[in-house]
């Protein structure tokens, strides 16, 4: 048994590709459960929303770019970023004033709120191939590694190596970061507190005093900046391809209902689940059951299922959550 | 009071009205040729078809929406899994594939349903530990399921992979796999339906989504189902030939007296065959839909949409009888899944687009008047009809409108990206007509 | 009208549809009173504490705090001129703790709340213990303390109750009621609702008796007490 090569294995090609992803969802299901929370729909333009983003972030890193601006070992996409929050949240915004707000004077039912996200769905999809074409894009640069699978042999004389990509550290850090702020903002300032006592009880808030469009507004630019935040990681550690994003918005769903809908803690938790969940039933464990148990000879490749098959994880954890507990783990809205 | 009356003249002329603006451009798209129109009967027809398809899947959608309010996000997935119906059902036995894992695969398929019959009695019966023993029945079976099914799945997929590779069909009559194609996507729906159905109303849309793209996955990675990517090219046909016909003296008697050459005519004439079959299903379908809708089915249906609180206060079973429409209307949709299929000849999985597939009937039904089955038909058409132009308008209106500025970038930036105004005028359309006619261009009843 | 009283609501006349279900209902109160209406079930006990919210459009009358017309204010507007309003169900922030419930009550104000927090904390004690804890989570009494916890942190003239005795022990209702008289007695005016006719009329300055949207009685809350006639009708003899 060789449990120090099995351990690396498990980190290089389960845990940490797992962590960068969960982090890129988590980021994603936290802007659904807001809008969820707040604006009491399920947003489907959020994935095209993510990739309205990137695309702007990618234009102005190439920008930069041009003009020879970087940040050294890091990627140049983190100084265009404010460049695609800023976009983005016009661009949300834009879209709350001509189209659901007329929705919400109105009182419609949430399903006619989900269906208006599915126009604003075609807008931001129409606008995203303008802005960058339906091409896959690459536009990481600066170091690839924080540690690279040579080095990592070379340091620890063991067979199995491990990478880090800068983009899977960079992911993982920032997360941390937006998170603690999100979180700083809910639970520590007054427009925050007035966002959580708006989901809490509309009613109620009214007679507060506090504005619902500020609240909202609020809502949509930070769900925007989380958007552009989880789309641009997500597009800097694979690649950009729009048609990703609009996939991606099934597993976000998932970790955003698993968590329970409305409720950030349990978006968090969410992607982190629906990531590793997906990542650990996707991967061929033959390699380091070959390191655990050298005498056994399993036929396959250990693989419970095909990555093309990724999306039915998210689809089984979103159904058996369904089925047994329909508010989330974490208590959300109302069923 | 009298602007209501007003609306209601107003609108027994409205439809027969759009239908005939509706057929002209049809027409125009015959037999004029310009900038416009391509003047060409084939062109014409061959867009008319893929019309009716989309016309009857409009159907399902409308049915489930306009009669219920079930927002179904993977109508996509419903129409691969109907278009499965012709190639299990009616191509032709693969030599080799059944004696290879036929019955083995059949076995795993009754293991994995097995299974999960299995899970569900043990949670419905076990008193203790349930979650438990339904995750040890699940992987139990599971583990049950992979040890039947890759053997099989490798040898079918390994007998004459150039050519075939997968398990076949019966070699049925291709019009019988439509009502197949129906009972697939029924079943399919079933057991969303079941899940979902009862709980939030955007839950069924989020997990019709995932659906939609677990269907779409398989058939795409499936190869021993219908050879994957690598396409099944063999669907027969209800109609005949295009090269049968020109060899026909007869028929090329006919071509003549109607001044055409053969090669014209023997398409016009298959695609109006196709039509006429396209047509038949439609109105079936139309007529039972009605005749569902005028039953006390139909009152209790509606009942239910327009105030779900009371009709549940009144004792009616909302969540069964969501579930029944769901089930109807997926069921249309596979109908129309297996004639696309048998209309193209060619089961190629990389096409179903959840843009054109889902969101595109969407918008559909939500022109044509949700709750309205005629609306629904001409939304599709008309909405068919414009996608379809918008191909050639679009890039001519870019080109129109770029014409003063001068030769550079930014002008061949935009007429290279006029493709993609399609998706901006189809999300505009669809929000304009949520907001503003909210009924569509036929209003319900 | 020039009016004595701090707030007169006189002559309503509205309802949710086509019909009213306030038929010239007045109510007063005077500063530092409370006020009790009671009444049968659909009597339009409530109807008539959320027109004088604002919270329903009134075709007849009119309704002025301390002198000043605020009939086409929104509820909004009506907390800022010093009215509190504690619904009767729905009234706190359940995931969000005590403290943050009070806070939010008093999200208008730009000054510092801390001294009112401190009153209202000495008010209600088992608050201050429990203000880290999310409102959700506390007894239903215990949340009613919330509720009227919340709606005092805006410094309110005029403090209205929508039965905040529903569904609470009779011990917890008396300690409410108790509290209520306490704040009656800083200088805040009473309006409320109640079901518990009897109790409430106890310590009523002014009780309205209120019968299909009209005033059917209307005097000091033993006076009415000692009516055989309202005893006989409306308090079970």
């Amino acid at each position: 048994m060789d449990i120090l090569n099995a351990v690396v294995a498990i980190l290089n090609f389960v845990v940490i590709p797992a962590a960068a992803y969960g982090a890129q969802l988590a980021l994603g299901a936290l802007g659904v459960t807001l809008i969820y929370g707040i604006l009491r729909f399920s947003n489907f333009a959020h994935g095209d929303t993510m990739a309205f983003g990137t695309a702007v972030t990618i234009l102005a890193t190439w920008g930069l770019q041009a003009l020879g601006i970087s940040l050294g070992p890091l990627p140049t996409a983190l100084l265009a970023l404010p460049v695609g929050i800023a976009a983005t949240a016009a661009m949300v915004l834009a879209t709350d004033r001509t189209v659901y707000r007329f929705y919400r004077a109105q009182k419609a039912k949430p399903i006619i709120l989900v269906m208006a996200s599915v126009g604003v769905m075609f807008l931001m999809n129409g606008f995203t191939r303008l802005l960058i074409g339906v091409d896959e894009q690459r536009f990481a640069d600066g170091a690839r590694f924080i540690m690279d699978v040579r080095s990592f042999r070379e340091l620890t004389g063991l067979k199995e190596g491990l990478a880090f990509k800068t983009t899977q550290g960079l992911t993982i850090v920032i997360a941390v970061i937006v998170v603690w702020a999100l979180f700083w903002f809910l639970n520590r300032t007054k427009s925050g507190k007035a966002m959580r006592a708006y989901s809490d009880n509309e009613d109620l808030a009214l007679l507060s005093g506090i504005d619902p469009e500020k609240v909202v507004r609020m809502t949509w630019i930070i769900a925007a900046a989380l958007a552009t935040i989880a789309g641009t990681l997500y597009g800097l550690d694979k690649a950009f391809k729009p048609f990703n994003y609009f996939q991606i918005l099934l597993p976000i769903f998932a970790a955003a209902i698993v968590g329970g809908l409305g409720n950030p803690v349990g978006a968090i938790a969410g992607g982190f689940l629906v990531a590793f969940s997906e990542v650990a039933v996707t991967y061929p464990w033959l390699k380091i059951a070959g390191y655990l148990f050298p005498d056994w000879q399993p036929g396959g490749l250990l693989q419970l299922l095909g990555t093309e098959y990724k999306f039915a994880v998210s689809f089984v954890i979103l159904i058996v959550v369904l089925l047994f507990r329909p508010t989330g783990l974490f208590r959300g809205k109302s069923v | 009071m009298s602007t209501n009356r007003q609306a209601a003249s107003a609108s027994i002329w409205r439809a027969p009205v759009l239908f005939a603006i509706l057929a002209a451009l049809f027409v125009l798209e015959g037999t004029v040729r310009n900038g416009m129109f391509s003047g060409s009967w084939n062109t014409s027809l061959a867009i008319l078809n893929m019309g009716l398809i989309s016309a009857i899947t409009a159907l399902g959608v409308n049915m489930q929406w306009g009669y219920a309010g079930l927002f179904n996000v993977g109508v996509v997935g419903f129409l691969a899994l109907g278009g499965l119906a012709p190639v299990l059902i009616s191509t032709q036995p693969v030599e080799g594939a059944w004696e290879a894992g036929g019955p083995r695969l059949l076995i795993a398929l009754a293991a994995a349903v097995g299974t999960l019959a299995l899970a569900a009695q043990v949670r419905k019966r076990l008193p203790k530990w349930r979650g438990l023993a339904v995750t040890a029945v699940l992987i139990g079976g599971f583990i049950i399921y992979r040890w039947l099914f890759d053997p099989a799945a490798t040898a079918i997929e390994a007998n004459n992979p150039a050519r075939h590779g997968n398990i076949g069909g019966l070699g049925l009559p291709v019009l019988l796999s439509w009502a197949v194609g129906g009972v697939f996507a029924a079943a399919a729906a079933w057991a969303v339906g079941k899940v979902a159905l009862g709980l939030r109303s955007d839950y069924l849309a989020i997990a019709t989504l995932g659906i939609g793209e677990i269907i779409v996955a398989v058939l795409k990675n499936e190869d021993w189902l219908a050879r994957g990517v690598k396409n099944v090219t063999t669907i027969p046909r209800p109609v005949p030939f295009e090269i049968q016909l020109q060899r026909n003296p007869e028929f090329l008697e006919l071509a003549n007296s109607w001044g055409m050459a053969a090669s014209t005519a023997s398409g016009i004439w298959v695609k109006l065959c196709y039509m006429l079959l396209f047509l038949v299903v439609l109105l079936s379908i139309i007529l039972l839909a009605e005749l569902a809708l005028k039953s006390p089915w139909g009152r209790m249906m509606r009942a239910i949409r327009d105030n779900e609180t009371a009709a549940e206060a009144m004792g009616k079973d909302v969540t069964a009888r969501h579930l029944q429409v769901f089930i109807l209307g997926s069921a249309v949709i596979g109908i129309a899944g297996a004639m696309m299929i048998t209309l193209d000849g060619l089961m190629a999985p990389v096409g179903y687009n959840p843009l054109r597939y889902t969101f595109l009937i969407w918008v559909m039904v939500i022109v044509g008047g949700s709750g309205n089955n005629w609306g629904a038909v001409l939304g599709a058409v008309l909405i068919w009809f414009l996608w379809i132009k918008a191909e050639i308008w679009g890039p001519e209106l870019i080109a129109l409108l770029t014409s003063p500025m001068p030769d550079g970038n930014l002008k061949a930036h935009l007429l290279a990206s006029a493709a993609h105004m399609r998706f901006i005028a189809m999300g505009l359309v669809l929000l304009l007509v949520l907001r503003f006619a909210p009924r569509g261009l036929v209003p319900e009843k | 009208m020039s009016d004595s009283h701090y707030l007169s609501a006189t002559g309503m006349r509205g309802g949710y549809g086509k019909a009213d279900i306030l038929d010239n209902c007045t109510l007063t109160v005077d500063k530092g009173q409370i006020a009790v209406i009671v009444g049968p079930n659909g009597a339009g006990k409530s109807t008539a504490m959320k027109a004088v919210f604002g919270m329903l459009h009134l075709r007849q009358g009119r309704v002025t705090l301390d002198g000043e017309d605020i009939t086409a204010l929104s509820p909004q507007d009506r907390v800022k001129k010093g009215m509190g309003f504690v619904p009767q169900v729905n009234n706190v922030f359940p995931s969000m703790s005590v403290e943050e419930n009070l806070e939010m009550g008093a999200f208008i104000r730009e000054n510092d709340i801390r001294t009112t927090m401190e009153q209202v904390f000495d008010l209600f004690p088992v608050l201050k213990d429990k203000r880290r804890q999310p409102a959700g989570e506390l007894s239903g009494g215990q949340r009613q303390q919330v509720a009227v916890g919340r709606a005092l942190m805006t410094q309110p003239r005029l403090l209205m109750l929508d039965e905040p005795t529903a569904g609470v022990s009779p011990i917890v209702m008396d300690e409410l009621f108790d509290r209520i008289i306490e704040i009656a007695r800083s200088g805040i005016s009473i309006l409320m609702v109640e079901q518990n006719a009897r109790q409430a009329l106890e310590i009523a300055d002014i009780g309205y008796v209120l019968v299909q949207g009209a005033n059917r009685y209307t005097d000091t809350g033993q006076a009415l007490l000692a009516d055989p006639e309202v005893r006989r009708t409306f308090l079970g003899g």
